[in-house]
């Protein structure tokens, strides 16, 4: 049954995903009613074809300006509308981490929804930014796109975060939100109710607008629940039918953003190589952690219960195993969304997610996963275009020494936030003294957040009391970085590829859209992922195993 | 168009003499001179422009004096530090002593090319008188005169007269060669020796700035620069050190947080052993190779740029004579129009061919012969008009006045239009059914009237179709360059199996081919010696001149060949794609050495602290210490191991690029994954045999 779930939220976004893919390059490119509807509000604007550079001053000139207008939300949210419950304003550190984690589509929460937002707040702040936050990402790919199809002028930034917006994540997210409806989640503006139980004390029991908000943060690859326990939480997620609904939400439009960029470029077999390499490492995360997370936990050994599958932290109306095939699907895309307690996994399970935020290229964030594969490409193109004897080329374009200095920045980055945050939050008091657990679980949950954080995933380990000022300010810092980064060297590199002569290709070009490529892609991602991130990887959750077993 | 015929006698002689200089990897002496330059090298101003090796430099030096100051103060395992910092040092000897050995091999070969042109006295003819100076003196422009037996002061051109000259120095072929002025065969080189008659040259370098002088400042280093790749190559593994120095950077701090201690020889220890040092080490060794390959196929680059492009070619210019054919095409049968009988037809071709000393002309001649049953005048009395690329004919004019002359059939055409003839209609039957079935049509004509079509056969090279579908498999398109008629082109082609030709070539058509080609993106080569050349030799991505072209060619192009053999340019290309291909290989391999060097060093690091991590040390090793310097010793010894690679290039085969980057995976991917755990373990227990780990 659980093999069957697992299948089954893999293969049937995996099919809608190329239909979709193909819709969203149409609409961004060649798009006439939407086109004419963004034209109609942007004006002119929206019309100027960008270079790259222009391109990315432009996203990143609307990135600070969503970030000015949702610290000003978080700030006042006291004398905004919609505050049934008579929410306050967050601290400022926390102020500060949260819009960091909602404009760079991360969602790390280092504070519970249903204790610190108003209505206003979770709707207009924050799933606005749900929404202009993966549009971003999007439009970002469809750049990349054109600029690797040679075009120097890549498209209208304006153009594409609308586009995106009204016309992709819009729709399939009223869609999903009435699903979820249907299916039991709330969507009102009252504030919380309060009850009698059956004992007859009395309990708050919070809601709100939550379908709308847990469309797009599934969709969206935001991850940023209504409530604190997330997807684990009956109102976001009721039942087993929701369970399987939100999980292929997750990953349906990082697939099709694969697809769209076959179909941007025109080269949909680079694509389908693409795809199929980011698929088979999906289905070897989602079946390792299915098959680990089967073992028992390590608590109960020795002790006389009768055994079974590791069930600590999980909810019991979705059983054991869909926690585990969620956790790596929400961290192959940079999701981050839970229906189980990650810190509860068995170590090596733990593992799992972990990897998937190292390598970050599973399907990944909307759009960005993609830009981020496309930096491994670019490195593994260039080893290997030598080995055939040719100075590296790829798209008919040759890789020199400028794009290898933009794209090894690019590929730095992010174990830089990961392995810099986490040695000096491991060797200081600064995040020693906030984990839970000592020894190697503990060095485990730094390790997660920073990774975590660093991936835009968002998901927490969780186990760590995060919400100190320097958490929240770190967190906050690597969110920024590993945003934006990772977003703009890849466009300057494209921008760069696009002026180049094209170059014929030949029987002597390496080819780019075979399997031997495929597994030349696989390669570098799992080779560099392996080399960057193994010595951690033994000292975190391989040791905690290894101890665990020991005992 | 040149007849440069390859004399196939010698060439195996001269391919003895390629591979005695290919294998002699560790020549004694070549290795006393490295390992000499290879401490030299260790100042660290030299070292910065390797920035892997200067990593394992400043490693090596940290260690040395952390080594020194524990010793001091009694801390820490002293022959457990001395040993790693002694390997460390040794690691960056070892990349110095690949690098000083490449430019050692290549100073030999140029030193057997310079001790040709030892100091000389020579005839310099100075207003009309001829001095004796040292050859050392001579500058451009200098005429000086040379005579048989004796030695050319310097490289220039021949001015006056002609002369056979003996370049067996140079080249290494025993046949001499013929050097006349005003051909495009002029120019000569400095040690050779004059074998008959006496020349006037025109030195065109001043001493000590020829092209082998500048090749060989070029092989010492002295002006060398990093080519396009070499550099970009160099940023990539650079911001791989970069990620390694992060990732055991970040080990010390982390280590704090389960209160272990990593000592900082240990530290360097894994940081040298991850970044990439192989590649590092033999980047430049790798470079230089392919300039002495180049070098040991008698080709003098201009640049490591130049190799390093070859590779990249995308299309050949090649000429069809001496390359594609025999290059002696000899007349095999006539065609006279009606009314003139063959008896005329061989008799008129027979004397406009008298003064003509190519092998086709003499090959008129001799079918004269024998279809006449007559020999040949040895005497001459008619005026010769030479052949030229631009008139496209040739013949003699008789001394009474009538005019003889055989070529091209449209050349033949503009000649009797000019004299006011009338071309008969008959001929271009005849002429497309000679071109047709491959052989050249030479139209003969006496006066302003044509008398019929000699036929000229070519012979395809043996073995020429099979190197063409190789070069195709390898995504090269041919382009056959020739004087022929469209027809005979086309024949040609076909058996010969190029992708196109150009018929009825000039220079200026040659030039417009490369520039539309350029145009398409595509990067073009071709090989030239004449002066009409040049242009087209200065626009094609790699120009190789020969060497018995003119100067103009030799400046023009960024490759002078030697042995001035037209097949050359294919040897070039994969010279230049063995030198990518190699870089490829050796990054590939040094980044998949890493995880087996992983699996020794990181359960020694933290398998105090962590005792389950003894479970990945799954090869095994004997002692944390015996780990870590199993893994750096093998770091260190595969540098002089994989040299005889770096040197010679990885194993080449003319194959398309998915088959050739398959093999390479496997080689030195799969197999740089592997090699090293059995190359530590064995190491490992080596060390542990010792007793000291």
């Amino acid at each position: 049954m659980e093999l069957f779930c697992g299948l089954l939220v893999l293969a049937i976004p995996a099919l809608l995903s190329r239909p979709l893919g193909r819709y969203m390059a149409d609409v961004l490119d060649n798009g006439t009613v939407s086109g004419k509807v963004v034209g109609l509000i942007g004006g002119d604007i929206t019309r100027q074809p960008q270079n790259w550079k222009e391109y990315a001053w432009s996203m990143m000139l609307v990135n600070i300006l969503m970030f000015a207008i949702v610290t000003v939300i978080l700030s006042f949210q006291q004398g905004l509308p919609l505050n049934p419950d008579g929410k306050t304003a967050l601290e400022p550190s926390l102020i500060f981490n949260t819009v960091s984690s909602f404009v760079t589509n991360t969602n790390l929460q280092h504070y519970s929804g249903e204790v610190f937002m108003s209505c206003f707040t979770q709707l207009f702040g924050l799933m606005w930014l749900q929404f202009v936050s993966a549009a971003t990402g999007i439009a970002c790919l469809a750049a990349l796109a054109r600029g690797l199809s040679g075009k120097t002028m890549m498209g209208n930034f304006y153009h594409d975060l609308s586009t995106a917006t009204f016309f992709i994540l819009l729709p399939l997210s009223l869609l999903l939100a009435c699903i979820l409806m249907a299916g039991g989640v709330p969507m009102t503006f009252d504030g919380a109710a309060v009850v009698k139980t059956l004992e007859g004390a009395t309990q708050t029991i919070a809601r709100g607008p939550v379908a709308a908000m847990v469309a797009i943060k599934q969709l969206g690859t935001n991850g940023g629940g209504y409530f604190g326990p997330n997807s684990a939480h009956p109102f976001e997620n009721p039942s087993a039918i929701t369970n399987i609904a939100e999980c292929m939400a997750i990953i349906i439009i990082p697939m099709a953003s694969v697809w769209m960029f076959g179909f941007m470029t025109g080269r949909k077999k680079d694509a389908a190589i693409i795809f199929s390499v980011m698929m088979l490492l999906l289905v070897v995360k989602v079946f390792l952690a299915m098959n680990l997370e089967h073992a028992p936990s390590a608590a109960f050994a020795g002790l006389p219960v009768t055994s079974s599958p590791n069930i600590e932290g999980k909810e019991l109306r979705f059983g054991p195993g869909t926690g585990a095939i969620w956790a790596a699907i929400t961290t192959a895309t940079s999701n981050g969304s839970v229906n189980c307690m990650h810190d509860s996994l068995n170590p090596l399970t733990g593992l799992i997610p972990l990897a998937g935020m190292w390598l970050n290229v599973i399907f990944g964030g909307v759009g960005v996963g993609l830009i981020n594969m496309f930096i491994f490409i670019i490195v593994g193109v260039f080893i290997c275009g030598m080995m055939v004897g040719r100075t590296p080329e790829y798209f008919a374009k040759k890789v020199e020494t400028r794009e290898m200095k933009l794209a090894l920045l690019a590929l730095l980055v992010h174990p830089l936030l990961i392995l810099g945050g986490t040695a000096l939050f491991a060797a200081t008091p600064l995040g020693a003294s906030t984990v839970l657990n000592s020894g190697s679980h503990g060095f485990s949950e730094i390790l997660y957040e920073f990774t975590s954080a660093a991936a835009n995933n968002g998901s927490g380990f969780e186990g760590l009391g995060d919400n100190t000022v320097p958490w929240n300010i770190a967190t906050a810092i690597v969110m920024l970085l590993g945003r934006y980064v990772p977003i703009i060297l890849p466009l300057a590199i494209a921008g760069s590829l696009a002026e180049k002569k094209t170059v014929p290709e030949t029987s002597g070009t390496l080819r780019t859209d075979t399997i031997l490529f495929g597994s030349v892609i696989l390669g570098s991602v799992v080779f560099i992922g392996a080399l960057l991130f193994l010595p951690l990887a033994v000292l975190g959750p391989v040791a905690d195993h290894l101890s665990s077993a020991m005992h | 168009m040149s007849d440069t015929s390859s004399n196939n006698g010698t060439a195996a002689a001269k391919m003895n003499r390629r591979h005695a200089k290919a294998n002699s990897v560790f020549e004694k002496k070549l290795v006393v001179t490295a390992t000499w330059k290879a401490f030299v090298n260790l100042d660290p101003r030299a070292m910065v422009k390797n920035p892997v090796m200067f990593v394992t430099e400043a490693g090596a030096f940290l260690t040395t004096l952390v080594t020194l100051s524990d010793a001091f103060s009694g801390k820490g395992n002293l022959s457990y530090n001395i040993w790693v910092t002694l390997i460390l040092w040794l690691t960056v000897l070892f990349s110095n002593f690949a690098e000083a050995l490449a430019e050692a091999r290549g100073k030999a070969q140029a030193d057997s090319l310079k001790n040709v042109r030892k100091k000389t006295m020579a005839r310099k003819i100075q207003d009309g008188k001829e001095v004796l100076v040292s050859s050392e003196e001579l500058r451009e422009n200098d005429l000086v005169a040379v005579s048989a037996g004796e030695n050319i002061p310097g490289d220039g051109e021949v001015v006056k007269g002609a002369a056979m000259i003996d370049e067996s120095a140079i080249t290494g072929e025993s046949a001499p060669v013929l050097r006349e002025a005003g051909s495009d065969q002029a120019g000569v080189v400095g040690g050779t020796r004059v074998l008959s008659d006496r020349v006037v040259i025109r030195i065109t370098a001043s001493s000590g700035n020829s092209f082998l002088d500048r090749m060989i400042a070029l092989v010492e280093g002295a002006v060398r620069q990093k080519t396009p790749n070499e550099l970009a190559l160099t940023v990539t593994l650079s911001g791989l050190t970069l990620a390694f120095l992060l990732v055991t950077g970040s080990l010390w701090p982390v280590g704090r947080y389960f209160s272990i201690d990593i000592p900082l020889p240990t530290l360097v220890a894994l940081l040298v052993c991850l970044i990439p040092t192989t590649i590092g080490a033999l980047l430049s060794a790798i470079g230089l190779a392919g300039m002495n390959r180049a070098l040991s196929a008698n080709v003098l680059a201009k640049s490591g740029k130049a190799v390093e492009l070859a590779g990249d070619i995308d299309t050949l210019l090649l000429d069809k004579t001496g390359t594609i054919t025999m290059g002696n095409r000899q007349a095999t049968c006539y065609r006279p129009l009606s009314g003139v009988s063959l008896e005329r037809l061989a008799a008129i071709a027979m004397q406009a061919s008298a003064g003509d000393i190519t092998p086709e002309g003499k090959s008129i001649v001799a079918l004269g012969e024998k279809t006449l049953g007559i020999t040949a005048p040895s005497d001459i009395t008619d005026s010769i008009v030479p052949f030229t690329a631009q008139s496209r004919l040739s013949g003699v004019d008789r001394q009474d006045g009538i005019t003889l002359r055989k070529g091209a059939p449209d050349a033949i055409r503009n000649f009797i239009t000019l004299k006011n003839g009338v071309v008969p209609q008959e001929l271009r039957h005849h002429v497309d059914e000679i071109a047709s079935s491959g052989m050249t049509p030479i139209v003969v004509a006496e006066g302003n009237e044509v008398l019929g079509v000699v036929g000229l056969s070519d012979i395809l090279k043996p073995g020429i179709s099979d190197r063409f579908v190789r070069l195709r498999a390898m995504g090269l398109r041919i382009v056959m360059v020739t004087g022929d008629n469209p027809l005979t082109a086309a024949a040609i082609a076909k058996d010969a199996g190029v992708d196109d030709f150009i018929a009825e070539a000039r220079p200026e058509d040659k030039l417009a081919y490369i520039r539309r080609e350029q145009q398409k993106g595509r990067l073009v080569a071709m090989m030239g010696d004449g002066t009409n050349d040049a242009p087209a030799l200065a626009q094609a991505d790699i120009g190789v001149a020969m060497n018995s072209g003119t100067q103009a060619a030799k400046e023009a192009g960024n490759m002078v060949d030697l042995d001035s053999d037209p097949t050359k340019l294919v040897e070039v290309i994969e010279i230049g794609k063995q030198l990518l291909m190699t870089r490829g290989a050796l990054t590939t391999f040094s980044i998949a050495n890493d995880i087996s060097k992983y699996f020794a060093i990181i359960p020694a690091m933290f398998v105090l602290a962590l005792p389950g991590l003894d479970i990945l040390n799954i090869m095994r090793l004997h002692t944390p210490s015996s780990a870590i310097l199993s893994a750096l010793v093998f770091n260190a010894v595969i540098i002089p191991a994989l040299i005889p690679i770096a040197i010679k290039g990885v194993k080449y085969r003319p194959l398309g690029a998915d088959a050739i980057l398959r093999n390479n995976l496997l080689v030195y991917g799969v197999g740089g994954i592997l090699m090293p755990f059995a190359g530590i373990k064995l190491i490992d227990m080596l060390l542990s045999a010792t007793g000291l780990f």
